[in-house]
This record gives structure tokens, C-alpha cells and sequence, in this order.
């Protein structure tokens, strides 16, 4: 709601750093997998790349001009933890990259850190979520094969969907994470754990008063966010539910076919038709189960991916007020203070207002360009959930006209005369 | 003139919300195959329901449905329809007239009655009574087990059950007048006692085993039934959030908004068919009801077969008994003890006079005996004749008609299935849209 104070809300800073990640740089680098020594010189590792065919992306060759997959989860055990590497190839025929192919090994801390470089270096751009680092329901252990797999393809999403982005995929660290070996030296430099702590103070400290007034545009969009973040816990809680129930009715539905078949062998003449009706039963279950997989692996998902899309768009709401909140702090400052400091003062409030207005125009641009992706995305995956539930009914329609048809092939001989 | 009347042997029943399924497996093409004399004159309806109060034999107000039957002469060619003639009749006075029925006949299978109270509900379904969906289903059941007793080729000639269709207020009294009530406490004591037959007919206890089994499976379906209805139920109805949220996130889209909303138009009619598919559902359901509740009618033949083989054998054994004493008090020799045959022994012979009179008593009781054993032997083979004829024609009415059901269930899945694929093709072009 515009006109009113907002303090901005400094808590996402801190929640956001992992405290993993932290250990991560003072744990042992680990060679590569099959033990030979970290290459050091780019033609060395031109040599370790493994020419393999990329079938993704096929359908966007005009227009894109690198393509990433990431792919073969492997499990990782050292002295002090195990975690899963997975593989990332690049393909690319921007003149910015030394070579046209890459093929580098990362764990899950390695997207945190790209992810948190790239947001740092574009505070107001729409950085695609990661996948959550656990799932508090259903699945506790972190090597479960669905979990890596859901994983696997949140991340191959994920680093698409930063290819695909105008400004974030010509990112130093976005070309970094894509190509070097080890990542090690690199997440060692640039501002630290402490410098983003300070950052976030001097952000408190600023905002304390909070912001006078968001710009019309910002104030709407800040609804919008709300209740779209809204809307999509809904669409992500009602589709999980569906998928229980539906769970729970193949489990019973599954509890018909013994039963009719156990008549069948009790019966003479409708031995035929029970025992159809058993094996007609058997064949819906496995087409509600297929169903129900499809969904676990396209719908929710996606529903998913927009529902942290949703917090992503509140983190940068935030960020965006703080540099608002910065500006206007400093220009109060510069209202009250002496004439003496008054060059100075007025120096940073032209680089703060410089900022802000750089800030608000980013996310402007990246709020159609996600607007547009975010339709594309939701559109495809409720259409391709329509398509799997026409599909699951066809299918057990015919299943149960093919019985329909044996059933009258057979009493079409003697039952037509009746009086 | 009267015989080409077979034509209309058709009977009709009056609720036209019959859906095409139900009138293309309509039972009663099974039952007007045996072409009785009844259905040939008469077409029976049981056409509405109603509630009244009243007291009750405590002197207690209760409300109860009754229900109209009606009954008219079958349709001559180019005639026009008469105006029926109508009677109100309540459940307990069917419960009566089947209660009647099995004792007069016990070695028919008596058509059973609609359950009195709603079981294998799932959890929508209202248990109550009083409920408009039960009594319709009543009804159509009070219906079918006229039908079926009318086109039965014993049951339809018999007189009390002519009164039932046609004596509101006499009928109580003739009923009674039959004293069937007598011969219904010896068959309640024959259903629940304890004996054991030593030759049981092979075909009656295969038959038995049958039925137990039968009965066993049936239930078993039906309780599944409830529970995968009540499941479906869930699922069609948990689509009606979607609904919901597609139709609030409309609001906030503005190129996705009209999309949106009309998809969530979809998935309110999606959810909302599940109520029409399980109503369906609930006809199949009664179609096994019947056959489950027919397997207690079987039972109760084979039981009462058991009885008269029973009794029999115990009037052949004793028939025997006596004419081993007979034979035993004529050579004096004692093989089975007998008080009488100690006493004399105590207490010396006896006269001949005595000896003569024992003898002549048990001569007669003899032949009392030999004619016990004709008749029960007579009325066991009677037995056996008339209730197999009527078993073979159950079998083949059970065979068409649950074949028929099978087949109507598998009409239902088909049309639940096309119902399903027209919402979510809708669904698709609205995604399309947006």
C-alpha cells in the first residue's frame, strides 16, 4: 500500500546467508573424480572435455547462443562430509569464452554462491530461485534418488533460466561457474560473509526510519506480490493434496480386481465377464498411477518453482526500498547538515539517487521480462497437466470399450429375441 | 384375440428419469421371458413416495413412507391407456408379504426386499431413512421386487399377493386368515437349529456353498465400493480449490486473467460431476445388493431342504427302531435295551396277554411309522422337484442379470471417462488462451 512508512526489512540479509557455506571455504579441496590433479592452464582443460551431444534447446537455436545441461548426479564422500557433484556442460558460441565446450563439476553450495554473487552484483534483478537445499515433508534424506533427480532438473532450470537472461548471463561469475575447474579460488575473492554483513548493517541503520513513500508503479507491484505469492502456496498445497488423494484411490481402487477375480472362479457362466471387469480395473490403476507420476514430476515442480519465485520477488522489493531508503536517508542528511559539508553530502546524494534510479529502471525492465517468462512457464506446465489428464481418461476409456466389445461379440449370437 | 396380447408383454416402469443405460439393461426384459399369466394382464408401477405421521401400535407418533402402487390392464393394441387403479402401501406391510411368501413357499427363492436400513454408505450418502435419496431408491426397489415376484411362474398365481396389489384395507385381515403365522415360528425354529443330516443331497450343499460364498464376495465389493467412492469423491472435489484460486488469481493477471478464470470455470464443473457419476454408481450398487441379499433367500431353501431330509431320516430311523422291537418282542430275544425288557426281566415275564397287546400296539405304530415315511419321502422328493426347477430358473435370471449389471457398470466408467476428457480438452484450450 503506497503513502505508508515502510520499514525495510533487513532479516532476509542474514536468513540468506548459509551457514555451510561457510565451512565450505575452509574444508579441503577435493580433486577431480577420477584423481588426477586440478588443472591449472586453459589448455589443459580443453583436454578434459568430453564431447557428448546436447539434445536441449534445440527449439530455441535462432535466438540463443549458449546452452547449458546439468546432469549426472554423483555422490561424493570425503573424510568430513558426502555430497552430491553434479555435472555442468556448456555449449556456446559467444566470443567472450575461450572455448566453445565446457564440462565442470559442482555441488549445490557452488549455484548458492553464483546465485548470491549475481544478486549482489544486480540487486533489483529477478535472479531465478535454487531448488530449496531440504524438503521438510515426505522426504528427509538428502540421497534419496527422487530428491537428487527433483534436484538435478531444479538446477539444470535454474542455470537455463540465467542463460536465457539478458543481462545476468553475460555475468563474470555466471562464466565462471560455467568454466572453471575449480570454483575454490574464485568464491575466495570478492566481498565476503563480513563485507555483505556490513552492507546489511549500514542498510539497517538507514532504513531505520523507513521508506516515505514507494513509487505508484512499485506500490502495485508490491501487491501483486503479495498475492501472487499468495495464490501460489494455494495452487502448490491444492496439487499436493490431489496427489494424496488420488494416492489413497489407486490403493483402494486396486483392492477391486482380487475380488472380482476371486468371483470369476466362483461363477460359471460370468466367469467371462468378472474376470474382464478384474483385468479392466488392473489397467485403470496403472494409468492413475502414471497420472499421478506425471504430476509429481511436471506440475508440482513448477507450482513449486513460482511459489519460491514469489519470495525471490519479495527479497528484491526489499532491496529495492533499501536503496530507496539509503537515497532518502542521505538526502535528510544533506537538508540538515552545515553548509561546510554540504559538497560532500550533496556528491554522495547524487551517486545514491544515481543508484536508486538505476535500481528502479533495472527492475522495471526485469519485471515484464519475468512477467513474460513467468506466463510461458505456467502456461506450459497446466497445459501439459490438461494434456496428461485427457490422456489418463482416453486411455481408460478404451480399456473399458474393449471389454464393452467382448462382452457384446459374445452375447450377440442369442440375446436379440426377446419378445 | 387374447394370445397376440403376448406382444405386450413389456412392463413398464412409470420413473421416466430412467437413463438410457438403465432402460438398455432393464431387468424386467428378463423377467417377462418367462411370460406369466400375471404381467400378461397387469402392468404394476410403484410410482411415488410420501411421507406420513401417524401412531403407532405403542400409541406413538411416527412418521413413515408409504408408497403409491399402481396397477393397470396391459395396453391392447391402438387402446389408449387406462386410468390405474391405486393403492398406498408401507414398507412393513411389503416386510409382511414376504414373510408370507416364505412360508408358503419354501422351496421357492423369494425375491428379496429393498435393504430396510442404508448400508455400505460412503460417507456423503445419508444413512437416514427419511432421506429423499433412499427412498427413491426404495422405491424403484419396492418395484423391481413386485415385478419380480409377478413374473414368477408360482409366486404370480398366488392369491394373497393379488390382494396386496389390489385390497388396501382387507388385505391385513386375509393375510392373517391364512395362518401362515403358525407355519412361521416352525420355520424360524428349522432356520436356527442345530442338526445334522447323514446323507445331505450333494446338489443342496454345493448350492449352499455357493450362496455363503457368494454372499461373502459381494459384500466385500460392496464394502470396497464405498471405499473407493468416498476416495473419488476426494479427488474430483479437491479440483474445485483450484477453482477457487485460479478464479482469485485471475483478478491480479491481467493477460492471463481471462484464461484463468474460464479454466476455473472447468474445474468447478469438473468437480462438481463426481455427485451425478457416483449417483449412477448407486444403481449398480443396489444391483448387487439384491443378488446379496437373494443369497439369503437361497440359504434359506437349502435349509429347509436339510429339515424335511431330517426329518425323514429321523422318521426312517425311527420306523426301523420299531420294527427291530417288534421283532425282538416276537423271537424274545433282547438286542436293544428297553426298560420294558429289563423290568421283565426284574420282575419276571410277562403274561401272554400282555405280550399280545405290546404287540398290537406296536404293530400299529408301525404302520403309523410306514406311512410317516411315505409321506415324508413324498413331500422330500416334492421338495426337491419343485425347489430345483425354481433354482435352475434363478440361476439363469442371476446369470443375465449380473451380466447386464457388468455391463451397465462398464457403461458408467465410459461415460465418466468422456465426461472427464470434454472438461480437461476445455481446460487445455483455456491454458492455450492465455
Amino acid at each position: 500500500m503506497s503513502g505508508h512508512t515502510v520499514p525495510a526489512d533487513f532479516s532476509e540479509h542474514m536468513l540468506d546467508l548459509d551457514e555451510d557455506e561457510d565451512l565450505e571455504v575452509f574444508t579441503k579441496n577435493t580433486s577431480l573424480p577420477d584423481g588426477s590433479p586440478l588443472p591449472n592452464s586453459p589448455s589443459s582443460m580443453v583436454n578434459q572435455y568430453r564431447l557428448e551431444d546436447d539434445d536441449e534447446g534445440k527449439e530455441d537455436a535462432n535466438t540463443k547462443d549458449i546452452f547449458v545441461t546439468v546432469d549426472h548426479p554423483e555422490s561424493q564422500v570425503t573424510a568430513i562430509e558426502t555430497f552430491i557433484l553434479y555435472r555442468v556442460v556448456t555449449r556456446t558460441t559467444r566470443s567472450d569464452f575461450d572455448s566453445s565446450e565446457y564440462e565442470v563439476r559442482r555441488r549445490y553450495q557452488d549455484f548458492v554462491w553464483l546465485r548470491s554473487k549475481l544478486e549482489e552484483k544486480h540487486p533489483t534483478l529477478i535472479v531465478h530461485p535454487l531448488p530449496e537445499k531440504f524438503v521438510m515433508k515426505g522426504m528427509v534424506e538428502r540421497f534419496n534418488d527422487d530428491f537428487i533427480e527433483t534436484r538435478r532438473r531444479a538446477l539444470h532450470r535454474f542455470l537455463n533460466k540465467i542463460s536465457e537472461h539478458p543481462i545476468l548471463s553475460y555475468s563474470q561469475h555466471f562464466q565462471v561457474f560455467l568454466t572453471a575447474q575449480d570454483l575454490a579460488p574464485h568464491r575466495k575473492q570478492g566481498p565476503g560473509f563480513l563485507s555483505r554483513m556490513g552492507e546489511t548493517v549500514r542498510a539497517v541503520a538507514n532504513s531505520v526510519r523507513g521508506l516515505r513513500s514507494r513509487p505508484e508503479e512499485f506500490a502495485v507491484m508490491q501487491e501483486y506480490v503479495d498475492d501472487f505469492s499468495n495464490k501460489m502456496c494455494c495452487m502448490d498445497k491444492v496439487s499436493q493434496r490431489i496427489i494424496k488423494e488420488q494416492r489413497e484411490y489407486v490403493d483402494d481402487l486396486k483392492q477391486y480386481s482380487p475380488t472380482y477375480a476371486r468371483w470369476g472362479e466362483l461363477e460359471e457362466e460370468l466367469t467371462e465377464p468378472l474376470k474382464g471387469v478384474a483385468s479392466c480395473v488392473v489397467q485403470c490403476s496403472k494409468e492413475a498411477e502414471e497420472h499421478i507420476q506425471h504430476l509429481s514430476e511436471v506440475l508440482v515442480p513448477a507450482l513449486h518453482e513460482y511459489v519460491l519465485c514469489a519470495e525471490t520477488l519479495k527479497a528484491v522489493m526489499r532491496r529495492r526500498d533499501n536503496i530507496q531508503a539509503e537515497f532518502e536517508a542521505k538526502n535528510e542528511a544533506l537538508l540538515t547538515r552545515k553548509a561546510e559539508q554540504e559538497a560532500q553530502l550533496q556528491e554522495e546524494v547524487d551517486v545514491l539517487a544515481d543508484r536508486m534510479e538505476q535500481a528502479n529502471n533495472s527492475l522495471k525492465g526485469d519485471w515484464v521480462r519475468w512477467q513474460h517468462s513467468m506466463k510461458t512457464d505456467l502456461r506450459s506446465a497446466f497445459i501439459s497437466a490438461a494434456e496428461k489428464n485427457v490422456e489418463y481418461y482416453e486411455k481408460c476409456l478404451a480399456v473399458w470399450e474393449s471389454f464393452l466389445v467382448s462382452q457384446r461379440a459374445e452375447a450377440g449370437g442369442g440375446q436379440e429375441d426377446v419378445a | 384375440m387374447a394370445d397376440s396380447v403376448s406382444r405386450e408383454e413389456v412392463a413398464v416402469i412409470s420413473n421416466t428419469d430412467i437413463t438410457s443405460t438403465e432402460s438398455e439393461n432393464n431387468i424386467i426384459n428378463t423377467m417377462v421371458e418367462r411370460g406369466t399369466a400375471l404381467l400378461r394382464k397387469l402392468e404394476i408401477n410403484v410410482a411415488e413416495a410420501e411421507k406420513r405421521t401417524g401412531k403407532n401400535t405403542v400409541n406413538m407418533q411416527e412418521t413413515y413412507t408409504v408408497y403409491l402402487i399402481e396397477i393397470r390392464p396391459a395396453e391392447t393394441e391402438g387402446g389408449t391407456p387406462a386410468a390405474p387403479d391405486t393403492l398406498w402401501r408401507r414398507y412393513s406391510e411389503f416386510e409382511l408379504l414376504r414373510t408370507y411368501l416364505l412360508v408358503t413357499y419354501p422351496y421357492i427363492i423369494i425375491p428379496p426386499l429393498p435393504e430396510k436400513r442404508a448400508e455400505f454408505v460412503w460417507h456423503k450418502l445419508s444413512a437416514d431413512n427419511l432421506d429423499p435419496d433412499f427412498v427413491e431408491r426404495r422405491r424403484v426397489g419396492l418395484e423391481n421386487f413386485l415385478l419380480r415376484v409377478a413374473s414368477h411362474p408360482v409366486l404370480s398365481n398366488d392369491k394373497i399377493f393379488f390382494l396386496f396389489l389390489t385390497e388396501e384395507k382387507g388385505w391385513r385381515d386375509a393375510v392373517l386368515e391364512t395362518g401362515f403365522q403358525d407355519k412361521a415360528d416352525s420355520r424360524l425354529k428349522s432356520l436356527s437349529a442345530m442338526f445334522r443330516v447323514k446323507n445331505p443331497d450333494k446338489r443342496f450343499t454345493a448350492l449352499k456353498q455357493y450362496s455363503d460364498e457368494l454372499n461373502s464376495v459381494i459384500s466385500q465389493l460392496l464394502r470396497i465400493r464405498a471405499r473407493v467412492a468416498d476416495r473419488l469423491y476426494g479427488v474430483y472435489k479437491v479440483h474445485g480449490n483450484y477453482g477457487r484460486v485460479f478464479s482469485e488469481w485471475s483478478a491480479i493477471e491481467k493477460e492471463m486473467g481471462d484464461g484463468l478464470q474460464s479454466a476455473g470455470h472447468h474445474m468447478d464443473t469438473y468437480a462438481a460431476s463426481i455427485d451425478d457419476i457416483l449417483e449412477e454408481e448407486e444403481h449398480f450398487a443396489d444391483q448387487l445388493k439384491e443378488y446379496l441379499f437373494y443369497t439369503d433367500a437361497v440359504r434359506s431353501v437349502c435349509r429347509k431342504h436339510e429339515l424335511i431330509q431330517y426329518e425323514l431320516e429321523m422318521a426312517a430311523q425311527d420306523l426301523a427302531q420299531k420294527k427291530q422291537q417288534k421283532e425282538e418282542l416276537a423271537t424274545g430275544t433282547v438286542r436293544i435295551f428297553s426298560l420294558k425288557g429289563m423290568t421283565s426281566k426284574l420282575f419276571g415275564q410277562e403274561s401272554p396277554e400282555q405280550k399280545e397287546s405290546r404287540l398290537a400296539a406296536l404293530e400299529q405304530s408301525i404302520q403309523e411309522g410306514e406311512e410317516t415315511v411315505k409321506e415324508k419321502n413324498t413331500e422330500c422328493q416334492e421338495f426337491v422337484r419343485a425347489a430345483w426347477d425354481d433354482i435352475e430358473h434363478f440361476k439363469e435370471q442371476k446369470d443375465k442379470d449380473l451380466r447386464e449389471a457388468l455391463i451397465s457398470y462398464a457403461i458408467m466408467q465410459i461415460s465418466m471417462c468422456k465426461k472427464g476428457i470434454q472438461v480437461w480438452s476445455n481446460a487445455k484450450e483455456c491454458f492455450s488462451k492465455m
